[in-house]
């Protein structure tokens, strides 16, 4: 259970959101929707701990994040706007990389590449890819390495339709196998039955 | 520690694949002391008077060259955020990559040191001396380096900045790097200058991954 409590995000002095409530439970996802500028990238960054909220608290399980802020990042996937996609490595190389530095190994790699559609690609260096393959090897890390709970930030950027299918399958998938999902986006990731954030511009 | 490993196995493999770069800091170094006996006049004498000086000088220089390139590019595609939630703590981190940092730059440096100091006619007498001061001095440079880079992440175009910040500190390394060989050249004790030599690399080792992975924590909010 992953819970946020009265968060205040403030950016520059600036309030952009305040005291905003979510509880995703396991299998259960949380879909953060408004206007750009409201805060829905800041809000998963805070979920990431990369940012510090103004104030507010939030519980994993009951527990204060904050007392264990690695063990919180390590069951956590991040997809920022940013691929981590280096050119010099393999598309295979840089999904392996990530697997490694988290300590899961290499086991899952032709699992992710299948995932997203990439295998054939798995030999291609990352600087040759456009900008959906290069999305797609970003996106194949969920599958490379579990995590139980899932911060996406516009997922399906530069995705394609077929893409943006992949995504879904694989989010289907980690929801079934209880994990948890929080994603701001503007395309139906099949997270219908979701909690909505709709967070305002203030 | 796997971890660890695997990040410094990922920096060793990139900067293999992107070659010239890597050896930027190399290759200045080389030319820069090859410059000195153009400069000031090729006598035997007055070349092995400065030589321990101009190598270390340019070492310095060498090092700082390569900084920028130390947290930037995977600040910039976002590898570094990615780094900093793999659930590793964030100083463990910046330790592995200025660990690949010293072995792309400062061991090259050492390797090539006892090279340049022949071209300098240094007294036969320095060359252990120069070796473990490069041994001992440049992972200082390493460390120290780190949290310049830290600091400048945010900043566009940092690279002066980072030098103003960061030569200052290389200052005392300097000192005791040469005054060890000039010891030992004028046959005396080099002991103490390498015992403060390696307490200031010793003195680093904690405090700079502490201090850059807070810099590095600020520069991802």
């Amino acid at each position: 259970m992953f819970q946020g409590r009265g968060i205040v995000c403030e950016r520059g002095e600036r309030r952009i959101f305040s005291n905003l409530d979510f509880t995703i439970a396991p299998g259960g996802a949380a879909v953060l929707r408004g206007p750009n500028g409201c805060g829905k990238t800041s809000l998963l960054r805070i979920a990431a701990t990369l940012l510090r909220a103004a104030d507010g608290q939030l519980k994993w399980d009951g527990g204060d994040i904050s007392e264990d802020i690695e063990a919180h990042r390590a069951r956590l996937h991040f997809i920022g706007h940013q691929d981590a996609v280096k050119g010099a490595l393999t598309v295979r190389e840089n999904i392996a990389l990530w697997a490694n530095i988290r300590g899961d190994g290499e086991g899952r790699i032709d699992a992710a590449l299948a995932a997203f559609d990439i295998s054939h690609l798995g030999d291609t260096p990352a600087q040759y890819l456009s900008a959906g393959q290069h999305r797609r090897t970003a996106l194949a890390r969920l599958v490379a390495s579990p995590a139980i709970l899932w911060l996406l930030d516009e997922p399906t950027v530069s995705l394609d339709a077929d893409g943006t299918a992949c995504l879904q399958r694989v989010i289907a998938d980690h929801r079934a196998a209880r994990g948890m999902v929080m994603a701001a986006t503007h395309i139906e990731l099949g997270l219908d039955d979701a909690e909505l954030l709709r967070l305002k511009p203030q | 520690m796997k971890q660890l490993g695997a990040i410094i196995q990922r920096d060793l493999r990139l900067a293999a694949r992107q070659g010239g770069a890597t050896f930027l800091a190399l290759v200045f170094f080389v030319l820069t002391v090859t410059l000195f006996p153009l400069g000031i006049g090729p006598e035997p004498a007055v070349l092995a008077r400065v030589a321990p000086g101009v190598l270390w000088v340019a070492a310095l220089l060498a090092a700082m060259l390569s900084l920028d390139r130390l947290f930037q590019a995977d600040f910039e595609d976002g590898s570094l955020e990615q780094l900093a939630l793999s659930g590793l703590p964030i100083g463990g981190v910046v330790l592995a990559k200025i660990i690949a940092h010293w072995l792309t730059t400062g061991l090259p440096l050492l390797l090539a040191a006892p090279i340049l100091a022949v071209l300098l006619n240094m007294d036969d007498e320095g060359f252990a001396a120069l070796m473990l001061t490069m041994l001992i001095g440049t992972p200082a440079l390493s460390l120290i380096g780190a949290i310049g880079a830290a600091l400048t992440l945010t900043v566009r175009r940092g690279g002066v900045l980072l030098s103003l910040l960061v030569l200052p500190l290389y200052i005392p390394v300097l000192i005791f790097g040469v005054s060890a060989i000039d010891a030992a050249v004028h046959g005396l004790n080099a002991k103490p200058h390498l015992l403060l030599l390696a307490a200031l690399t010793v003195a680093c080792l904690p405090l700079c991954p502490w201090a850059a992975a807070a810099a590095v924590k600020l520069s991802l909010e």
